[in-house]
């Protein structure tokens, strides 16, 4: 718009700036709180601006843990959370970009059978066949390692679901133009289909990992050993009792790490994730 | 080089036969248009000579060997497609050095063979581009390029222009038939468009709902349409049909107007007769010889060198074609007659034409 309307503009920039301070000012008082002793937390009002803890606290964290709840260190449920999340992710956009390739450029008995069945288990939420999962996870021997964190998860219909899309918008006439070029399957798959689909894969990267590092019930579940603590699972491992028993400032300083590593991501992969939404090269 | 031998190709989906069984032969060097309307089989039969579509009956033939169960890639042939189908994500030069990179050439023959194509098409400035960076005229070289690189006995074209403007066709059919003047490669052309057919073939090959019309020279198909179809499908704009009976020794084409009929056809005549007329084939005065036509002009289309007339005869609207200047007005009256020997009788019944 090129109008100049002063109200307006100024109506606008103060809904807009107003959501922003909503988003943030939890955020702020989560940073805050991270660099405060656990005395300065409990008194009211809590202090509104950084206090001289930081790196006291996150030293602590990450090295040692907190001494009340939990005390496993947070730099290992990083490790651990990092680990889950790249996994899903990968295997997550490995797994179902091959199987799309499969649905979409293979005349197989059943194909349509094996994409609905695929397709069906969009409807299914992890919650429901968490009992079964765990049940396969447990005869497995996979309990309580990295291998029975990520594996379960790894299957995606939604993604499958979305590549098998993509794929279809890829022109008949490139896969025959690369038969009469001599390209089997495969090398087509790698020469043509994966570098047209690194915009949609570098999208779900950065949901999928961002799904990963967020998972709470399974972790809860699967996880026994402190050493297998995802940061998630760590945080709330932390808070152990009463309000009065908890050390906020440490719980505080691991909310504030688990939050980087996402937050990353998407930064990082903004430029790459908004094309992957929005246009397709072909 | 090679020569392509179709006999007895038939294709079916499920139980629909889109091709019925289709004889062709394709001689070494020769530039062979196939062209149709859309959906009459054209396209899969090319798509059956590349190997992208099985063959249900019969054997094609490429250089002598029977190639029915040769995947694409060992036919020897290359194909350009309608909409180019480059690999977006690759310049110009990795398209065109694609099948020869999988194809394990050496790079420096690789080099060569690419840097060669790029001089015949003029594409030297934009090996480095990619596709989408291209015009649609350019993309087309693209494609060509990717085609010519290989060597191949064969190219086969599908309706390689039908995405380009009509100032571009022109442009790229003209570099077409130099391509192949300096190459002289098999090629197979298919299109839907006549005057592309017209222009670019040795020989065409008319083809209606799967079944091959009339294989011929462009004139010679022009001159000696075999079916009604063809006669109404080549040429442009289309010859004029008129309905008419035997009467006599010619064709009662209504409004008091018979046309006699060449011994040779009126000995295989039925009773139902359509004549067929070439717009300029008619010619207008009171000099011309045989029946008089009584044309009521109703639209006038002025292309400068020359004028259409559409005309209502009879309840049939008549095209003729007459010099640019002296054209009548619409409205009035005018008389033509047929030139001699020019006008066509085809059987109503079977659409064939009738003729010695």
């Amino acid at each position: 718009m090129v109008e100049n309307r002063p109200v307006r503009d100024f109506f606008a920039h103060a809904v807009l700036i107003t959501g922003v301070l909503l988003v943030a000012f939890p955020l702020w008082v989560t940073f805050v709180a991270s660099t405060l002793t656990f005395d300065q937390i409990v008194s009211v009002p809590m202090p509104l601006w950084p206090g001289d803890q930081f790196l006291h606290n996150y030293t602590q964290v990450l090295t040692s843990g907190s001494e009340k709840g939990s005390s496993a260190p947070v730099g290992t449920m990083l490790v651990n959370s990092l680990v889950m999340a790249l996994s899903i992710a990968i295997g997550k956009i490995t797994i179902s970009i091959l199987s799309a390739f499969a649905i979409v450029y293979f005349r197989f008995p059943g194909r349509s059978f094996f994409f609905w069945s695929v397709f069906v288990t969009l409807m299914l939420p992890v919650e429901v066949r968490i009992i079964p999962t765990f049940k396969v996870a447990a005869d497995l021997g996979i309990l309580d390692s990295h291998v029975g964190l990520a594996m379960p998860l790894i299957a995606s219909a939604t993604a499958t679901f979305l590549f098998r899309q993509f794929f279809m918008t890829i022109p008949d006439e490139l896969a025959e133009a690369a038969r009469i070029d001599g390209a089997g399957p495969m090398r087509f798959f790698f020469d043509v289909v994966l570098p047209l689909s690194k915009t949609h894969i570098a999208a779900l990267f950065v949901i999928l990992f961002i799904y990963g590092w967020n998972q709470y019930l399974w972790p809860l579940l699967i996880t026994a050993s402190e050493s297998m603590y995802t940061v998630v699972i760590g945080i709330k491992r932390m808070i152990a009792g009463g309000d009065a028993s908890n050390e906020w400032h440490l719980i505080m300083a691991t909310a504030m790490l688990a939050l980087m590593p996402p937050a990353l991501v998407v930064i990082l992969m903004q430029k790459w994730f908004v094309k992957g939404l929005v246009e397709t090269e072909k | 080089m090679a020569e392509i031998i179709l006999q007895g190709v038939t294709k079916s989906f499920g139980k629909t036969e889109v091709i019925h069984p289709t004889d062709i032969t394709i001689n070494d060097g020769e530039f062979v248009v196939m062209v149709g309307p859309s959906g009459c089989g054209k396209s899969t039969l090319l798509r059956m000579i590349a190997g992208l579509e099985t063959t249900t009956q019969g054997e094609i033939r490429i250089a002598g060997k029977r190639v029915n169960e040769v995947e694409p890639k060992d036919r020897n042939i290359a194909m350009v497609f309608q909409n180019y189908a480059l690999y977006p994500h690759m310049s110009v030069y990795d398209n065109m050095a694609y099948g020869l990179k999988i194809r394990k050439f050496p790079k420096d023959d690789i080099e060569k063979r690419v840097q060669r194509a790029a001089g015949i098409l003029e594409l030297g400035p934009y090996l480095q581009r990619r596709p989408r960076e291209l015009s649609g005229g350019q993309r087309q070289r693209v494609a060509m390029g990717r085609a010519i690189v290989r060597e191949p006995a064969a190219f086969l074209f599908d309706e390689p222009l039908s995405n380009l403007d009509a100032k571009l066709r022109v442009q790229m059919r003209l570099e077409i038939q130099k391509l192949h003047r300096e190459l002289r490669t098999t090629s197979v052309y298919v299109t839907h468009d006549q005057v592309e057919a017209m222009t670019l073939a040795n020989r065409m090959i008319v083809i209606n709902a799967g079944v091959v019309e009339q294989i011929g020279a462009p004139l010679e198909v022009y001159d000696e349409p075999a079916s009604l179809f063809v006669a109404g499908f080549i040429g442009s704009p289309s010859m004029n049909f008129m309905p008419g009976r035997r009467a006599g020794d010619g064709v009662d084409v209504g409004g008091g107007v018979v046309i006699p009929m060449p011994p040779e056809a009126r000995a295989r005549a039925g009773e139902q007769v359509t004549v067929g007329v070439r717009p300029e084939h008619f010619v207008t005065g009171a000099g011309a010889a045989g029946p008089v036509f009584s044309l009521h002009v109703d639209t006038v289309e002025s292309l400068g060198a020359d004028s259409l007339l559409h005309a209502g005869f009879n309840g049939t609207l008549l095209v003729v074609r007459i010099e640019g200047h002296s054209t009548p007005p619409a409205g009035t009256a005018i008389r033509v007659s047929i030139l001699p020997g020019k006008a066509y009788f085809f059987d109503t019944a079977t659409g064939k034409r009738l003729k010695a």
